[in-house]
């Protein structure tokens, strides 16, 4: 019996120091991620750019610019980037400004 | 026009115009702007580039950043000027101040919500730090009587 009880207390222990991290899988934020959880592809991205607290986007910066800028040109989706409204439109803004300088193409074939 | 205003110019000039043609050219807009009483705080070469698309059959052309203090109406009359102006292939004109000062703005309000962070978080571990011992000691007085 005494064997007994200290299994088990043992095995609650094990779930306490557990919990917490749990929980941190559940409620992290941050884009990508590995596998594992089921939950994990349903949770919400959050802005790359409100986490780097980019305050303004130069039109003129096409490294930058660029990593929004999938293969055709295309300016990139929010559902895709998990962008925030307020950057998005911020950096379609610039994307736009940076295509009538020719830094950055309309189409590309 | 009391309003001070900020604005950011990105010429793009013709690849063939010679050095002494493409100094004179940046003169004569910068004696533009500055005739109708605007400031230059940037005049930048961007040099060569190559473009991302053809522009009237030009693979490459030759940079130039304006960055002025004004009212407007001296974007107005730069602006006349460069569309008049054959080596000057294309312009854009962007203002930046109303950006900077929503920036600002931003900036202002994170680290005002980090100091508040700052402020409470420590106060409230050493709240709890005082507190501890003293319900220990009514709880051990509780037991004894």
């Amino acid at each position: 019996m005494a064997i007994n009880d200290n299994d088990t207390e043992n095995y609650q222990e094990q779930i306490e120091a557990f919990e917490p991290d749990a929980r941190s899988i559940r409620g992290g934020g941050g884009g990508g991620g590995g596998g594992g959880f089921r939950r994990q592809q349903i949770r919400r991205k959050v802005c790359a750019l409100c986490r780097d607290k980019v305050d303004i986007i130069d039109f003129k910066d096409i490294r930058f610019l660029q990593a929004f800028i999938p293969e055709r040109a295309k300016i990139m989706p929010r559902r895709i980037s998990g962008n925030c409204a307020i950057h998005q439109r911020m950096l379609a803004e610039a994307i736009k400004r940076a295509r009538t300088v020719a830094f950055l193409p309309f189409v590309t074939d | 026009m009391a309003e001070k205003r900020t604005y950011e110019v990105v010429v793009i000039i013709d690849p063939k115009t010679t050095e002494d043609d493409t100094t004179n050219l940046i003169n004569t807009l910068v004696q533009t702007i500055e005739k109708q009483g605007g400031a230059i705080v940037k005049s930048e070469d961007m040099g060569r580039r190559r473009l991302a698309y053809e522009i009237d059959h030009k693979t490459e052309a030759h940079y130039w950043l304006f960055e002025i203090d004004g009212s407007g109406s001296e974007i107005a009359e730069l602006e006349r000027r460069m569309r008049v102006s054959d080596l000057v292939v294309r312009y854009l004109t962007v203002r930046v101040d109303l950006d900077r000062r929503r920036a600002a703005k931003f900036k202002a309000k994170r680290t005002r919500r980090a100091e508040r962070k700052r402020n409470s978080a420590p106060a409230r571990r050493q709240q709890q730090q005082q507190q501890q011992p003293e319900f220990e000691m009514e709880e051990a007085a509780a037991i004894e009587s």
